[in-house]
């Protein structure tokens, strides 16, 4: 069992192949594209549901923030609907290597940065040093606010990675067990039960991507205005 | 009698699968184009039936999305088959 408990996170390929490919293109299916007023009804929720989320999105930066409104939007449904894919019996879920989320990660964060630094240097370079520091911490503490800013694609690239793999692992662990004991039986129902909520609480990995577009908003926020 | 003459002389590269009869089969798939835009073309060809068939109408239900997602199921399994055999039924894992 614990061979075959990591094989699902290996990348998938096929006589030589490279399946990730298809596989990462495949959510991009499921999101049709129509000119028209009115759609079926498939577009129509979707539209809908993007509507809702970049309204209460995109409503806080000002202007200059606002044109990465389609760059976001496309990141919260890609990782959306990856995760989401993710929770099929059997399928891969290219969100839980962390090469990809350092990809997506890094790029982000660091056009965030340099555009507060090339258009509001004085007030990025501020940053470093909260107000109000007695004069002898102030060395310390622009290491320590240095340190802070580089650690933040990092922790965007391993917070989703690490949430992602370890409800996974944990869904397979608990089915293991549920079918390991069904031949003693009370025990059954309850683990059972656990899985089911564990189901339902994975599936708020749409709340990952939340956190995950979210944090990078905060961040592009901060980095544009303040 | 009329119709049967003139729908056998349709030239066998403009039939469709379900009306090539099965000695002619052979000679139709070598007919077929196997150029990378023949194919991309067939994949779109069946894409648009699929989706003007079940997703593109009035009232779309849930079985269009869910085909799509069992088919994906499916392919998946067979893809981690060859690791998924070791796994039947069996006293210790």
């Amino acid at each position: 069992m614990n061979e075959n408990l990591f094989a699902s996170f290996i990348t998938p390929m096929m006589f030589g192949l490279p399946l990730i490919t298809l596989i990462v293109l495949f959510p991009s299916l499921l999101f049709p594209t129509s000119s028209r007023l009115v759609n079926n009804r498939l577009i129509s929720l979707q539209q809908w549901m993007l509507q809702l989320v970049s309204k209460q999105m995109m409503s806080i930066p000002n202007t200059k923030g606002q044109t990465w409104a389609l760059m976001l939007m496309s990141l919260i449904l890609f990782i959306g609907s990856t995760n989401l894919l993710g929770l099929l019996p059997h399928s891969f879920t290219p969100t839980t290597q962390l090469s990809m989320n350092l990809g997506m990660a890094i790029p982000l964060w660091a056009g965030a940065v340099i555009t507060g630094f090339r258009n509001k240097t004085k007030a990025s370079l501020a940053h470093f040093l909260p107000q109000g520091t007695p004069t002898p911490l102030i060395p310390m503490l622009v290491i320590i606010e240095t340190i802070s800013l580089f650690i933040q694609p990092v922790a965007l690239a391993v917070r989703l990675t690490a949430n992602i793999t370890a409800g996974h692992l944990l869904i397979h662990l608990i089915g293991g067990a549920t079918l390991a004991l069904m031949s003693i039986n009370t025990t059954t129902a309850l683990i059972t039960f656990i899985i089911l909520i564990l189901l339902t609480v994975l599936e708020f990995a749409v709340a990952m991507i939340q956190a995950y577009v979210f944090t990078l908003l905060v961040s592009l926020y901060l980095h544009d205005n303040t | 009698s009329q119709d049967s003459k003139m729908a056998s002389v349709v030239p066998l590269k403009e039939k469709k699968l379900l009306e090539v009869k099965l000695g002619e089969l052979p000679s139709w798939i070598l007919m077929r184009d196997f150029t990378p835009s023949g194919i991309a073309g067939a994949f779109q060809r069946g894409y648009y039936r699929y989706y003007n068939k079940y997703v593109n109408v009035k009232k779309g239900s849930i079985a269009g999305l869910s085909m799509v997602l069992a088919a994906y199921v499916f392919l998946n399994y067979c893809r981690s088959y060859k690791e998924l055999k070791h796994e039947r039924l069996r006293k210790y894992h």
